[in-house]
């Protein structure tokens, strides 16, 4: 952590990009980073909490092995990204926003990640799915659930 | 690398022209978000790969550039210096392209673009009609760049605007030329780019901040990434011209999070331009220093808005606040700061270089220049497109983004993201400017542009933006916060079919309310979308309501899936689709829906061949009918 902090100016205008980084090394903000993180910038951790949970980049608990990001952009809206969001969350059996209880998945959305063509888009640990059909879930939550078997139809 | 002045940048400039052979094969390959989501990388390894093994790869270039536009049709590969153009490129035809096209000049049918009226093959690029009939004029170099690579900017002219500018003119007439050329803002707001750029300069002080808004947070909207991703050098010389013309040090460029390859190209591009002096102490030789920072975002809808987006840099919740002072007295720091769209700058080094004249001949009387929609929704050519302010809609969407997917019926466009509104098909001739989409009831907003045919519900859609500012709502005031969630909770209730008398005229009193009531644009534009459906398909608000019926057919609650016995053959395909084992049936005869388990997720539907066509969708009356039935043998059983 301190590594980390060697890295920022004690100034307030370095704390979003601390935090980016926090949440990029561990995956969210652990409490004893948010202490660390108020002495080093000399604001009150209350501001800290304040900005983490404004913004949606920052989790203060881990997320899942695997995340499963569903996008509710108009574009994916109107083509049935609510249906898609549904099956995902009936499928994994997490709702959206929610990791599962033995920490494998989790399940999120996102307002628009700008691929409209492929519209509605799920994105499984960075893979792209685009076109995606209610009856396509299944497999592809499968193909999560035991790694190494690819999805049908990518 | 020694630091450029204007002769060395042109020296430089003739140098790299002159060591590139113009008739040398280069395949292109379009590193849009959409071809990345669609695999191009692992398609470009391949062709670099392939083109080695044969030993070519000395002889013919492979890059990654800009993104072309035309998502729709992704992965795109442009073979130049022909401009033959391929879509949809799979893995396996890597070799063919290679080994026929590239080396023998063969066509290959199979990758072309094929109009779908005509039937007709188009092989080059530019023929293609979603190309042919834009204008492109600040995407014109996004197909021909590698967007990491600063020398392929300057061959095409790059900086040269800057070199102008910084020592030809005074700052003075940079405004002037800015004023001259009609350029607004191409955030949404529409403010003159120029008036706005002479009031910052005006302020006094010396340290002034420029910032480029690059926090694109309409849903549906991707033009902006798409030009940082593209072409990164525009953006970065329109904020250097901008900060001689208006006097400034430091300039930010807020990005979205959610656009990492955005974020990644800028800070490549920045590190080039620094180094050969363009960005830094005395840039050019002209005396000015200047530098830009990358500031990625968080995720927070409302930091798209002026002084949310300040605050989000000051390392704060991005809370807008009241205005005035405007960001020009005082921004960020409490220091004059002028801030612009990603857009709005990259059309700064066009208008310096080409002249006030060339670029005001190109729009309406009140809008000019071009404008760079996305189009996206339920329309043939998903993809982004640039156009000159004037056309029509109906152009943009039908002549350029080829009508509706499957021959469906045109129903409306958003435009303007959760801040504008539902446009429909009597406002399909009227020309695209800032004042007459203000005057359908919407607004011009960024740039997206979101098609909607007959299968969606307008009540849906109004509650789809209404639940979005609802959860972007940053909370500070009262209005927003509490204004948006009544909304929601109202159109909820109406798109569940629990919809009472006297709901609309609430709606519209809390619209009134919200609007005025509200600090900032998030908020006071928030009811648009309502107004708009409103305004135009009241009617299907009255049948929500009324009786409890979603003429599009959408609205889960309002729906039953129904298995007509006649036409159905028994193939058995709904009930193996069904997730949640709610169709029975023997082979090979009629099967049924239990209407108690069916969950509406439409995944019957979606599989029953079309020609058998016996699963449909009901509403209304039929509706009820159905459920009554079903309720009936259930008892009866």
């Amino acid at each position: 952590m301190q590594k980390i902090l060697n890295d920022f100016p004690p100034d307030q205008k370095e704390l979003i990009h601390v935090l980016h980084r926090v949440q990029a090394e561990f995956g969210y903000i652990p409490a004893e980073a948010v202490d660390a993180i108020a002495r080093h910038l000399k604001i009150s951790q209350g501001e800290i909490y304040g900005v983490m949970t404004f913004y949606k980049a920052f989790s203060l608990k881990p997320r899942g092995e695997h995340v499963v990001t569903i996008c509710m952009g108009t574009a994916c809206h109107v083509r049935g990204a609510p249906r898609i969001l549904d099956e995902f969350s009936r499928e994994l059996g997490v709702a959206p926003g929610e990791t599962s209880p033995d920490n494998r998945f989790t399940l999120e959305t996102v307002n628009c990640v700008g691929a409209c063509a492929l519209g509605p888009i799920a994105i499984v640990d960075g893979d792209y799915h685009g076109q995606v059909k209610t009856n396509q879930i299944e497999s592809l939550v499968r193909s999560i659930q035991s790694p190494g078997k690819e999805p049908a139809d990518k | 690398m020694k630091k450029l002045n204007p002769a060395r940048l042109e020296a430089l400039r003739s140098e790299i022209v002159s060591s590139r052979d113009p008739k040398r094969p280069c395949i292109t390959i379009c590193g849009g978000t959409g071809c990345h989501a669609y695999g191009c990388l692992k398609i470009a390894d391949a062709f670099k790969q392939q083109l080695k093994q044969r030993g070519l790869h000395r002889k013919i270039d492979v890059r990654i550039t800009g993104c072309h536009g035309f998502c729709e049709r992704g992965p795109i590969v442009v073979i130049q210096p022909e401009g033959i153009f391929y879509q949809r490129i799979r893995m396996d035809n890597v070799a063919d392209v290679i080994d026929k096209t590239v080396v023998n000049g063969e066509i290959l049918p199979d990758l072309v673009y094929r109009d779908p009226e005509t039937g007709k093959s188009v092989t080059k690029e530019a023929d293609v009609p979603f190309y042919s009939l834009q204008k492109r004029v600040i995407f014109a170099n996004n197909g021909y760049l590698d967007p990491t690579e600063i020398r392929d900017y300057i061959a095409l002219g790059g900086y040269r605007a800057a070199s102008k500018a910084l020592l030809e003119m005074r700052p003075e007439a940079v405004i002037e030329e800015i004023k001259a050329s009609g350029l607004r803002g191409r955030g949404g707001g529409g403010f003159p780019t120029g008036r706005k750029w002479e009031i910052c300069r005006d302020v006094p002080g010396d340290a002034k901040y420029l910032i480029c808004n690059a926090d694109e947070g309409d849903p549906g909207a991707y033009m902006d990434r798409s030009l940082l991703e593209g072409n990164p050098h525009s953006v970065i010389e329109g904020l250097v011209i901008g900060a001689f013309a208006i006097g400034a040090r430091e300039a930010y460029i807020y990005v979205r999070m959610e656009y990492p390859l955005a974020v990644k190209n800028v800070t490549v591009a920045l590190d080039q331009t620094r180094e050969l002096g363009l960005l830094g102490t005395n840039i050019l030789d002209s005396g000015m220093d200047f530098d830009i920072h990358v500031f990625k975002g968080a995720g927070a809808f409302v930091s798209g808005e002026e002084t949310s987006l300040m605050a989000s840099i000051e390392g704060r919740r991005a809370f807008p606040r009241q205005r005035p002072p405007f960001p020009a007295e005082s921004g960020l720091w409490g220091r004059p700061t002028n801030i612009n769209n990603v857009e709005t700058w990259a059309n700064v080094p066009l208008i310096i270089d080409k002249g006030a004249g060339w670029y005001s001949r190109i729009g309406t009387r009140g809008s000019k220049g071009t404008k760079i929609f996305s189009l996206v929704g339920k329309i043939n050519n998903t993809g982004l497109v640039e156009v000159p302010m004037g056309i029509s809609l109906r152009e943009i969407i039908f002549d350029i983004g080829g009508g509706i997917k499957d021959g469906k019926k045109f129903k409306a466009v958003q435009t303007g993201g959760p801040s504008g509104g539902c446009i429909p098909a009597e406002h399909l001739d009227s020309p695209i400017d800032f004042d007459t989409l203000n005057k359908a009831g919407s607004i011009m907003g960024s740039g997206g542009m979101i098609v909607m045919d007959e299968d969606n519900c307008m009540v849906d859609v109004a509650r789809y933006f209404l639940k979005f500012t609802q959860e972007e709502s940053c909370g500070k005031c009262v209005p927003c916060r509490v204004g948006t969630r009544q909304m929601v909770d109202i159109l909820t209730r109406i798109t569940q079919g629990e919809g009472k008398p006297g709901d609309i005229e609430e709606l519209e009193e809390l619209a009134e309310t919200v609007r005025q009531g509200s600090l900032c644009g998030l908020g006071q534009t928030s009811p648009n979308p309502v107004l708009t459906t409103l305004r135009y398909f009241r009617k299907e608000y009255e049948d929500h309501i009324l009786r409890q019926s979603c003429p599009a057919k959408a609205c889960k609650d309002l729906i039953v899936y129904f298995i007509d016995e006649d036409k159905c053959i028994g193939c058995g395909l709904c009930s193996k689709n069904c997730p949640v084992g709610a169709v029975s049936g023997e082979r090979k005869k009629a099967h049924v829906i239990d209407q108690a388990a069916c969950i509406k997720c439409g995944a019957c539907l979606d599989v029953c061949p079309p020609k058998v066509g016996a699963i449909s969708r009901y509403t209304g009356r039929k509706r009820k009918s159905i459920l009554k039935q079903a309720e009936a043998k259930r008892v009866s059983k």
